[in-house]
C-alpha cells in the first residue's frame, strides 16, 4: 500500500478507528481505576469471555436467534406496511378509515404488547415475530404515507400531460418518488426492532441475546451480560451500516434531491 | 376555427376561511394553430390560472374552454406543459429517461423511443448529457429537459408557465434565443406565460396583456410583426416594447397598490 493510499484511507476511516479505540480505552480506564469492581469488567475480560462463548457455540446461538426474529418480523412488517402506507397516502378515504388504527396503536409501545403477545402466541417464535411486526409496521406506514403526500404536485401533473393513466402514475411516479421515505422508515423501524426483541426475550424466551442478559442476572454472570450488550451494539451497528450501504448502492438515484 | 378558444371563462377559488376569490372573469381569447402566443400580466393577475385550465389541471367555474371543438376537461397529451420550477422532473430517471417518459407510457418500443428522445435532446442542445440525473444538471439544462420531454410527445400545443423565470439573466436570454429557434423548426403552437415584457416581445407572434387581478381578463392583444432573430436594440422591437409597456403600466401599478 502506497503512502498516498494509506493517507486517503486514514482520512476516510481514521476518525472512526480512533473513536472506536477511545471507546474501549475509556471503558478500560473506567473499570480499572474509577469503579474497580467485579460488577464492571474491563474490555479484556469481556473479550476473553466472548471467545469462550463463541467456542462453545452459546453466543452464536443466542445471536442468531435474535437476529433471525428481527429479520423475519422486520421484513414481514415492511411488506405489510409499505402497501398500507401507499394506499393511505394516495387515497383520502383509506387514510380516514385507517388513521384511527395507526394513530391509536402507535402510542401503545411494542414493549407494552409483550404480555398480550405471550398470552396469545406463547413464549416461542410467534410472539417475538408478532412483536417485531408490530413495532415495524407503524413507522413504515407513517413514513410511506408521508412520502406519498410529499410528492410535488407538478410531478403528477407532468405525467398527466404526458398521457399517463392513473395506474401508470402510481407505479411510475408515486412509488419511485416515495422510495427514500420508505427506506428511512425501515431504518428507523430496524432500530426499534432491537429495543423490542431484547425486551421480549428478557421476559419470555428460551434463547436470544435478551435471554442471555436475563440468565446473566439470575446467575450473577456479569461477564456474560457484558458480552451480550457488546454483541447487541455490534449487531445493530453492522445491520445499520449494511442498511445505509444498500440505500446508497441500490437507491442512490432515488435520493430526494429533486 | 381557432385551435383554442376561451369564451367568457371564469375561475373562482374558495379560501379556507370560505371567502370566494374570483381570479379571472369574462376571459375570452382565441389561439390560432402555429402561433407563439405570449400572455403577459402583472403578478397575481391569474396568468397561471389560465394555463392550468387549458392544461386541464383545473376546470373553469363558468364559461367555455374549447380545443378543436372539444371542451377541455382533463389533462391530455395534446397539450404538453413546461413548468416554472424543476420539481416536475423525475429525479430517479436520467435526462433521456425523463424525455422518453411520455413515449414509454404510450407503449412505444424501447429502441424507437430512445432514438426519438435522443433527437429531441439534441434539438434542445443536451446531446452528451443524456445519462445524467436532473440533480447533476444546471437550472437551464433542467428546463431544456422539460422542453424536450414535452415536445417528443408531439403535442398539438405547448404550454409554458414562466419557464425561464427562475434562471439567471444570461441563461434566460440564451434560452429565449434557443426556444425561438426550436419554435421555428417545429412550429408547434405555444402559449407562453410571462411577466417580462422583453421576453414577450422577443418570443411572441402575438402578445396578450392581462388586467390586474382579481376578476382579470384580457386587456388587449398586439400582433408582433417581427421575423427571424429579434434584436433588442432594433427600433421596431423598441416600438413594440413601448406599446406593450404602455398597456401594462397601469395594471402593474394597480397590482402593486393591491398589495400583490
Amino acid at each position: 500500500m502506497s503512502f498516498r493510499s494509506l493517507q486517503t484511507s486514514w482520512n476516510r476511516y481514521g476518525g472512526y478507528a480512533l473513536g472506536f479505540a477511545s471507546l474501549f480505552v475509556l471503558w478500560h480506564l473506567a473499570s480499572i481505576y474509577l469503579v474497580s469492581s467485579v460488577l464492571f469488567p474491563p474490555p479484556a475480560v469481556v473479550f476473553r469471555k466472548a471467545v469462550i462463548l463463541v467456542r462453545t457455540g452459546v453466543l452464536l446461538e443466542h445471536l442468531w436467534a435474535s437476529a433471525q426474529r428481527i429479520l423475519i418480523g422486520f421484513i414481514a412488517g415492511s411488506l405489510l406496511g409499505i402497501p398500507i402506507g401507499l394506499a393511505m397516502g394516495s387515497f383520502r378515504p383509506v387514510r380516514q378509515v385507517l388513521e384511527p388504527y395507526t394513530e391509536f396503536l402507535r402510542f401503545i409501545p411494542s414493549v407494552a404488547m409483550i404480555t398480550v403477545a405471550v398470552i396469545w402466541f406463547g413464549i416461542g417464535e410467534a410472539s417475538k415475530i408478532f412483536l417485531i411486526i408490530y413495532t415495524t409496521i407503524f413507522i413504515v406506514i407513517l413514513n410511506t404515507a408521508a412520502g406519498v403526500s410529499a410528492i410535488a404536485n407538478n410531478k403528477i401533473r407532468a405525467a398527466q400531460a404526458l398521457g399517463a393513466t392513473p395506474r401508470q402514475i402510481f407505479f411510475h411516479v408515486a412509488l419511485p418518488a416515495t422510495v427514500p421515505y420508505i427506506l428511512t422508515g425501515m431504518r428507523l423501524a430496524m432500530a426499534n426492532s432491537f429495543t423490542t426483541i431484547v425486551a421480549a426475550e428478557l421476559i419470555a424466551a428460551n434463547e436470544g441475546l435478551g435471554k442471555m442478559l436475563w440468565d446473566g442476572r439470575m446467575f450473577m454472570l456479569v461477564d456474560d451480560i457484558f458480552v451480550s450488550l457488546v454483541s447487541l451494539g455490534l449487531l445493530g451497528f453492522a445491520v445499520d451500516r449494511t442498511f445505509r450501504w444498500s440505500i446508497y448502492t441500490f437507491a442512490g438515484k432515488y435520493s430526494p434531491a429533486t | 376555427m381557432s385551435l383554442v378558444s376561451f369564451r367568457d371563462v371564469q375561475k373562482s377559488y374558495r379560501s379556507l376561511q370560505g371567502a370566494e376569490y374570483v381570479a379571472v372573469e369574462h376571459f375570452s381569447l382565441d389561439i390560432e394553430a402555429g402561433e407563439f402566443f405570449c400572455l403577459l400580466g402583472p403578478s397575481g393577475c391569474g396568468k397561471t390560472t389560465v394555463l392550468k385550465m387549458l392544461a386541464g389541471f383545473e376546470g373553469p367555474t363558468a364559461g367555455q374552454l374549447v380545443m378543436e371543438g372539444q371542451p377541455v376537461t382533463v389533462a391530455s397529451r395534446d397539450r404538453g406543459v413546461v413548468f416554472q420550477g424543476d420539481d416536475s422532473l423525475y429525479g430517479w430517471l436520467t435526462a433521456v429517461e425523463n424525455v422518453e417518459f411520455g413515449l414509454r407510457m404510450g407503449g412505444v418500443a424501447r429502441a424507437e423511443r430512445r432514438e426519438r428522445a435522443m433527437r429531441y435532446l439534441e434539438l434542445v442542445g443536451l446531446k452528451g448529457q443524456q445519462l445524467k440525473y436532473p440533480a447533476e444538471l444546471s437550472g437551464g439544462m433542467k428546463q431544456r429537459i422539460q422542453i424536450a420531454r414535452a415536445l417528443v410527445n408531439e403535442p398539438k400545443m405547448l404550454l409554458m408557465d414562466e419557464p425561464f423565470a427562475a434562471l439567471d439573466a444570461q441563461t434566460r436570454s440564451l434560452m429565449q434565443l434557443e426556444l425561438a429557434g426550436i419554435w421555428r423548426t417545429t412550429r408547434t403552437t405555444v402559449l407562453f406565460i410571462t411577466h417580462d415584457i422583453d421576453e414577450a416581445v422577443t418570443l411572441g407572434t402575438r402578445v396578450g396583456v392581462m388586467r390586474a387581478g382579481p376578476r382579470s381578463d384580457v386587456k388587449g392583444v398586439l400582433n408582433v410583426a417581427l421575423d427571424g432573430a429579434r434584436d433588442r436594440t432594433d427600433d421596431v422591437f423598441l416600438r413594440y416594447y413601448k406599446q406593450v409597456y404602455e398597456m401594462i403600466r397601469d395594471e402593474v401599478a394597480k397590482s402593486l397598490a393591491g398589495g400583490a
